[in-house]
């Protein structure tokens, strides 16, 4: 018999399931939490390069400033307010078993809040770096 | 017409990866898929395996992957899934050969939550009786039919083997919430293991593939509150 479950597996089933949108908001909901810990160890690498020197610290900002970078920052932006409210989405449907009914609604919702409030984000951020670079 | 059937062929004793065929057939459109993979077997390649028992969505032994979603060939018309279709083993079991897997993970943990009827009192000389409302509390899990199409659409189950799964979930709900039933205490603490519930992320994919359309999610969501509320 086949060997099944291993992370090549595990990816390969994820990946070529052609789930509702319930599949798909949990496959964004762990990119959200991976692009969060990765900008954590980020973060925490550069506030330790203040306590080596003021030039390091100013090295890495680049990362944040960088005109290249900043769709990665806006990706980031979409994942952690992807990850707050799809997160309540999770807790709602948890405690209140019967709001079951409502997923594909609930799930569309989240979608809509996110791009809400992320576009005008995005937008703001590109008015930001026209004028000031 | 002519449909295109894709099969994901591996037999285990031959072939060191899995790999595809195609089978060019002509179907009704309200031919199942059953019937398409049965005329393939029969009068094209008597080579390819499949599980198919009562053929009438009672049994659940014909759970595939058809065009990537868990379905049961014989509920599923050639109308409805198009005329080049994808077929594979469910995903997350052993395959024993091309589109028949290995049911013992899923049974070892079927039989895990206790899926019988415990109650030490006396039998009384006629029925235990329960009320209309009562009965109704477990309704929807009465219906399961283990044909393993929720808990091989599950991804917590694709990358841990060891997590109970939806069907088992629904078989223990269909008896903790049974009013003449006295063995609630004893499954909660089984489903309150961490490859209990918990593994459970919310996803709906069970859900979206039980082909007797119980609503998995929901009933694993009861047994939750049932867990979370007993402890406090």
């Amino acid at each position: 018999m086949s060997a099944t479950n291993s992370p090549r597996g595990f990816l390969a089933k994820t990946i070529s399931y052609k789930g509702g949108i319930g599949h798909w908001s949990w496959i964004l909901h762990r990119l959200g939490g991976l692009g969060i810990a990765a900008f954590l160890i980020l973060h925490i690498l550069d506030i330790f390069m203040v306590g080596v020197s003021k030039e390091a610290f100013e090295a890495l900002l680049f990362i944040y400033h960088a005109a290249i970078i900043r769709p990665f920052i806006w990706a980031l932006l979409f994942g952690v307010f992807y990850h707050a409210f799809n997160g309540i989405r999770i807790i709602i449907q948890d405690f209140w078993p019967h709001m079951f009914k409502y997923q594909k609604q609930m799930a569309t919702a989240v979608w809509i809040i996110v791009l809400v409030l992320v576009i005008p984000l995005i937008g703001i951020d590109i008015m930001n770096l026209l004028t000031h670079g | 017409m002519k449909v295109t059937v894709k099969i994901q062929r591996f037999n285990p004793e031959q072939d060191s990866a899995p790999y595809w065929k195609e089978y060019s057939i002509d179907a009704e459109p309200t031919d199942r898929v059953l019937d398409g993979l049965l005329h393939i077997k029969n009068t094209i390649d008597g080579t390819l395996t499949i599980r198919s028992s009562c053929a009438h969505g009672i049994c659940g032994s014909d759970a595939m992957r058809i065009n990537g979603v868990n379905r049961l060939a014989c509920k599923s018309l050639f109308k409805d899934v198009g005329t080049t279709v994808t077929v594979e083993p469910i995903a997350g079991l052993p395959v024993i050969k091309d589109l028949v897997v290995d049911m013992e993970p899923f049974m070892e943990h079927y039989r895990a939550v206790l899926p019988f009827f415990i109650n030490d009192d006396p039998a009384p000389q006629t029925e235990r009786l329960q009320s209309h409302e009562d009965h109704q509390r477990f309704d929807e899990s009465t219906k399961c039919i283990l044909c393993a199409c929720c808990t091989t659409s599950c991804p917590s189950f694709w990358a841990n083997e060891d997590y109970l799964g939806p069907a088992a979930i629904v078989q223990a709900h269909r008896f903790i919430f049974d009013s003449r039933d006295h063995g609630t205490a004893q499954r909660l603490e089984i489903l309150s293991d961490p490859d209990g519930v918990w593994r459970c992320r919310t996803i709906f994919n069970c859900t979206d593939a039980c082909p007797r359309e119980i609503k998995v999610t929901q009933v694993i969501g009861e047994v939750k509150k049932e867990i979370l509320y007993s402890k406090l």
